[in-house]
């Protein structure tokens, strides 16, 4: 990735770490609220790969966890995962898909809360195994599947680069 | 024919570039690992407590300013929410002040006789809010995300004034306590989170209990451990308890509102009555926040 298209990419993952802190977090519809950092981060590992994903997803979680002075580290090891997995699903079974963000965005956002309660769990958190995984996952999920597209949309305008092609390592046979 | 290159990503599933991926990866989750084990570990005063310290004072300004770029749009969600509701809002808000008027009146005569009894047997007291404490105003600047955290972030920290176990209210009540303290940032938590309990009484009755998070839910609170014999209404307003015992002492000042009680039930088996409470401060949507700091402290 060029240091142009990383710099808009760590602005992006800044800006939603931010918003996600400070307003999306009290946007609580339905007992969930959405996680568009979440999105951001498997958005860029859709539309960079897997590793920028699980880079800038620990970026952002860091951001969150200093932001919120939350214990440092769970939200940068569940997102890292989820930019990662994002990533791989675009290198392999996704690519090319157009509804490709959908299914990430709807299945990441279910693994990472399970992965989060879990989490949480290990630690000695006391949270309640119904609350964290129907009653706030459940609205969070629509939340995040509506907010997949657009931002998809915004991440690829923002961190697209069209000249892939430059790197490319298999031949195609056109009759 | 022809023969074209087909655009791919950089690194495939096979060879130099998987094992790159790989230790990318494993590097960043291990970096995780670590830190939430230092974190986690080392408590309020270990290694990385200067450093998360040092990163929220960098990040408060950004925090703050996201937050007064937001604050029009939420009030303005807030103004077209409570359109909806205006009308009978105010036909019921004009029967409380009737009804707070009455029982102002009687209130400040209780409150003279209360002062002159108090001097005349020397009473000995312990704090008491609001008068033996100093508010320090503080803006919500971050919310953690997810069910697992009922917490807020302050912009106030330590050069404020502001201590780990300092009580924290709004002007309709009480809202937590401070856990976590930086120089410019502190995280409250509120009252629904999992690991909150403040004692508290009925202030009709007296009767004691602990006020609690209702399981399952997210903003409801219950008193526990109230006794059977314990008459409580609903209607019944919840406040602190404030109770000192020995050298120990509540960490919550007598006398702050927390709740009305919305339903009251109990079982043949259970030893205690199950008392559900509706928290006077609406604590999903706080904008903004009082710290109360003991008087003497700040003398």
């Amino acid at each position: 990735m060029s240091a142009g298209r990383a710099a808009r990419a760590s602005a992006l993952v800044f800006a939603a770490a931010m918003l996600q802190a400070v307003i999306v977090s009290s946007l609580v519809l339905g007992g969930g609220a959405p996680d568009l950092l979440l999105v951001v981060v498997i958005s860029l590992g859709l539309i960079r790969g897997a590793v920028p994903g699980a880079i800038f997803g620990f970026a952002g979680g860091l951001l969150v966890d200093l932001i919120t002075l939350d214990t440092l580290g769970i939200t940068s090891l569940v997102l890292t995962l989820a930019g990662f997995w994002a990533g791989r699903y675009a290198e392999t079974t996704g690519r090319g898909r157009g509804l490709a963000p959908l299914v990430a965005v709807g299945a990441i956002t279910v693994l990472a809360g399970v992965f989060g309660f879990v989490l949480h769990y290990m630690l000695g958190d006391d949270v309640v195994a119904r609350h964290a995984l129907v009653t706030a996952l459940a609205p969070a999920l629509i939340l995040n599947l509506l907010l997949a597209l657009p931002v998809h949309a915004l991440v690829r305008a923002t961190v697209h680069e069209g000249e892939a092609a430059e790197l490319s390592r298999e031949v195609e046979v056109v009759v | 024919m022809t023969v074209r290159r087909i655009p791919t990503t950089q690194l495939s599933s096979r060879g130099a570039g998987a094992l790159r991926r790989r230790l990318a990866v494993g590097v960043l989750v291990l970096l995780s690992l670590i830190l939430i084990s230092l974190s986690f570990r080392s408590g309020d005063d270990g290694p990385l407590t200067g450093v998360q310290s040092a990163g929220s004072t960098v990040l408060r300004p950004f925090a703050v300013g996201f937050e007064r770029v937001a604050q029009p749009f939420r009030d303005a969600y807030s103004w077209a929410d409570s359109l909806f509701g205006a009308r009978s809002d105010a036909e019921q808000l004009r029967a409380e002040v009737r009804e707070l008027r009455q029982r102002a009146i009687q209130s400040e005569f209780a409150l003279q006789e209360n002062d002159y009894l108090r001097r005349l047997l020397r009473y000995l007291d312990g704090p008491r809010f609001p008068g033996d404490f100093e508010p320090i105003a503080a803006e919500v600047i971050g919310r953690p995300a997810g069910a697992f955290a009922q917490a807020i972030v302050i912009a106030a920290g330590s050069r404020n004034g502001v201590r780990v176990n300092d009580p924290v209210v709004t002007a309709d009540g009480l809202v937590g306590l401070v856990t976590r303290v930086t120089q410019g940032t502190a995280r409250i938590q509120l009252l629904t989170d999992q690991e909150a309990a403040v004692s508290a009484v009925d202030l009709r009755t007296s009767a004691p209990g602990i006020v609690r998070h209702a399981r399952g839910t997210r903003e409801t609170l219950v008193l526990d451990r109230v006794r059977k014999q314990d008459v409580i209404r609903v209607g019944d307003e919840i406040v602190t308890a404030g109770w000192r015992a020995g050298g120990l002492s509540s960490l919550y000042p007598k006398g702050i509102p927390i709740g009305e009680v919305t339903s009251v039930g109990q079982t043949d088996t259970d030893l205690f009555q199950q008392v559900q409470i509706d928290p006077y401060v609406d604590l999903g949507s706080l904008d903004a926040v009082l710290v109360l700091v003991p008087a003497e402290r700040r003398r």
